[in-house]
């Protein structure tokens, strides 16, 4: 027993230095990720942040990459939600060929999708035809941006709400239906709350990754300019040095939001 | 009232076998079985939650076997409560109401109501996680009462819960069924059986091996899987008088037993499994406090065991080993003594 625990010292000390190794390694890593970006803060100045913030282009640009986002994923998901949870709690055949089939838009190369996109969406295909009966393309609109940026980001989204869905007991859908609940009741009352912090971290994740889309986007639309297209045009036509304040506004941006966002939805979870 | 034909499922491997029984009106219905028998899966099949393989649930004469679950008017309480822990006890409670369209001002009065007969005023602010076991067996039983079922369905709703709930529990389902409740209660605890039910359906096997009171039951069980489940074939309603100061005396059709209880006076029921029953030719001086004459009416042999039954006013069956049988000459219509210590028998109150 005394042996048992001497053993038991030993292993426990061993571990310091192996955990001392592993954060050396995890500090590395975390310097891989920001020292870019503290490079890139450190090397625009303040006046030029000001001055992309002020250029009337860069501020059009922004809105417009943020809208676009949230719109296509709202739009998606109106459908997706049902569906991740149709997945998250039925078993039917080729459930796997078809969890499969959500991912992919992941493990594709954006540009390649875009180009799979444009297919369907061009002004010969189908769809592309019926619009311009109605006077529309989806080439060159935001309309376009927005399926591009919705295909690429969608398994964000259907992974997301398919596990909040799946953590919620199928027990407490059970007693509802037993109380006289609708099944679509069940699912607007018990299941949806349940899963809503899953779900909401769908919808972000979702949204955030559509906003940084270049590849799928240039191929669809390079006008008009969503900001990842736009920096790429700076930094292509000026160089470094133009493209760094776009950059670093855009990222700034973007984390204002999704702090708040993030704030917002634990203080919500909190309360309830 | 509630009929159930010929019921059959199989999930995987697990098979319900053409259940059938029947439940009267105001009926305490009690399905007895070892854990992983089917009993909650034929309370989900009764409820709606699934569909059977074969066979039909007539409830007041109508055949619901497909009828949707929310026009079923049967409820359910889980052994887990399954109470939404996103809504308050309030919000819990009002949850059936609303799904029914009832007015505000009369979901608000129903609840008072219900929280009043219940006794859980002070929780309906409270989010479930914050409330004791009992508490939430309590909000979970008030919750599908309020949507009136004709038929209540009970999974193991006592046996997650600690000893003082579990006895409140048990006076408040009672309380609910003298009111005119049907329910139907399943449950591996025999205890709970004798407490509460006047009916026992027992199951093994995903089939009922035997249905009838809870003295049919216990006394005659059918199967030898019965009598060994149970293991008690001496149980006897009657009254404990307790003073609390001396051992308890329990009195059944003229007959007195000492028994050691901490329960208050009041009926129920004294079982004393034949084991603990000691069997003698002359009427020794031991430490048992429990010793009476009687004359063997039964010899019941088995392999090793023997069941000796024998009258003493009241039938009781002793279990003895078939060497004892032999050494002390037991024969039927012999006059022998019997008997059992106070610490032996146990009392379950009603």
């Amino acid at each position: 027993m005394q042996l048992n625990n001497k053993n038991h010292i030993l292993e426990l000390k061993k571990p310091d230095i192996r955990e001392l190794f592993f954060m050396a390694m995890g500090g590395l890593v975390l310097l891989f990720i920001i020292a870019p970006l503290a490079g890139m803060f450190i090397n625009s100045s303040l006046g030029g942040l000001l001055d992309a913030a002020k250029d009337d282009v860069v501020q059009k640009s922004i809105w417009l990459t943020l809208w676009v986002s949230m719109a296509g994923t709202l739009i998606l998901a109106f459908f997706a939600i049902p569906f991740s949870y149709l997945l998250a709690r039925k078993n039917f055949p080729l459930k796997r060929l078809i969890t499969g089939i959500v991912d992919l838009p992941i493990v594709i190369p954006h540009t390649a999708a875009g180009i799979a996109i444009l297919g369907v969406i061009s002004r010969n295909s189908v769809i592309g035809k019926l619009a311009k009966e109605i006077d529309f393309s989806f080439v060159g609109n935001p309309a376009g941006i927005m399926v591009a940026m919705a295909f690429v980001s969608l398994p964000f989204l259907i992974n997301g709400a398919r596990e909040g869905f799946a953590s919620v007991p199928e027990r407490l859908e059970k007693a509802a239906l037993t109380l006289g609940a609708t099944p679509i009741r069940v699912f607007f009352t018990i299941s949806l709350p349940l899963a809503w912090r899953s779900v909401l971290s769908g919808l972000i994740m979702m949204w955030a990754r559509g906003l940084s889309e270049f590849g799928a986007v240039i191929v669809i639309a390079y006008h008009p300019m969503v900001t990842p297209v736009l920096i790429f045009e700076r930094f292509s036509s000026f160089g470094l040095k133009y493209a760094r304040p776009v950059a670093a506004l855009f990222i700034i941006v973007c984390l204002v939001i999704f702090i708040i966002l993030r704030l917002l939805a634990e203080n919500k979870n909190a309360r309830s | 009232m509630l009929e159930v034909r010929n019921i059959t499922k199989t999930i995987d491997t697990f098979a319900l076998k053409n259940i059938s029984f029947e439940v009267t009106q105001g009926e305490y219905f009690v399905l007895l079985g070892k854990s992983g028998v089917g009993k909650t899966i034929l309370l989900e099949i009764i409820s709606g939650l699934l569909e059977p393989d074969n066979g039909r649930i007539i409830l007041d004469g109508h055949d619901v076997t497909r009828e949707k679950i929310q026009k079923r008017h049967i409820g359910i309480v889980y052994q887990d409560k399954a109470l939404f822990p996103h809504l308050s006890v309030q919000e819990n409670l009002s949850y059936p109401l609303r799904c029914r369209r009832v007015s505000r001002k009369e979901i608000d009065a129903r609840i008072e109501q219900l929280a009043e007969d219940i006794g859980f005023m002070p929780l309906l602010k409270r989010k479930p996680e914050t409330l004791s076991s009992g508490e939430a067996q309590r909000v979970a039983l008030a919750r599908t009462l309020a949507t009136e079922p004709k038929c209540l369905l009970l999974d193991e709703p006592i046996s997650s819960l600690d000893i003082q709930a579990k006895s409140e529990i048990r006076a408040l389902l009672r309380r609910i069924n003298r009111s005119g409740q049907t329910m139907i209660h399943v449950t591996h605890d025999y205890e709970e059986a004798i407490s509460l039910a006047t009916r026992i359906a027992v199951m093994e096997d995903g089939k009922i091996s035997q249905v009838g009171s809870p003295y049919e039951v216990f006394q005659h069980p059918k199967s030898e899987f019965v009598a060994k489940f149970i293991g008690i074939k001496n149980i006897f309603k009657g009254e404990l008088r307790n003073s609390g100061n001396e051992l308890a005396e329990f009195v059944t059709e003229g007959k007195r037993f000492f028994i050691l209880s901490d329960k208050e006076s009041g009926t129920g029921s004294m079982v004393l499994r034949g084991e603990d029953i000691t069997i003698s030719n002359t009427n020794l001086q031991t430490s048992a406090r429990n010793t009476f004459k009687g004359i063997i009416t039964d010899i019941e042999m088995d392999r090793l065991s023997s069941e000796v039954t024998v009258d003493i006013g009241i039938e009781m069956s002793a279990l003895i080993t078939r060497d004892s049988l032999e050494k002390l000459g037991l024969c039927l219509g012999k006059e022998v003594w019997i008997n059992f210590k106070a610490t032996s028998p146990r009392y379950i109150e009603e």
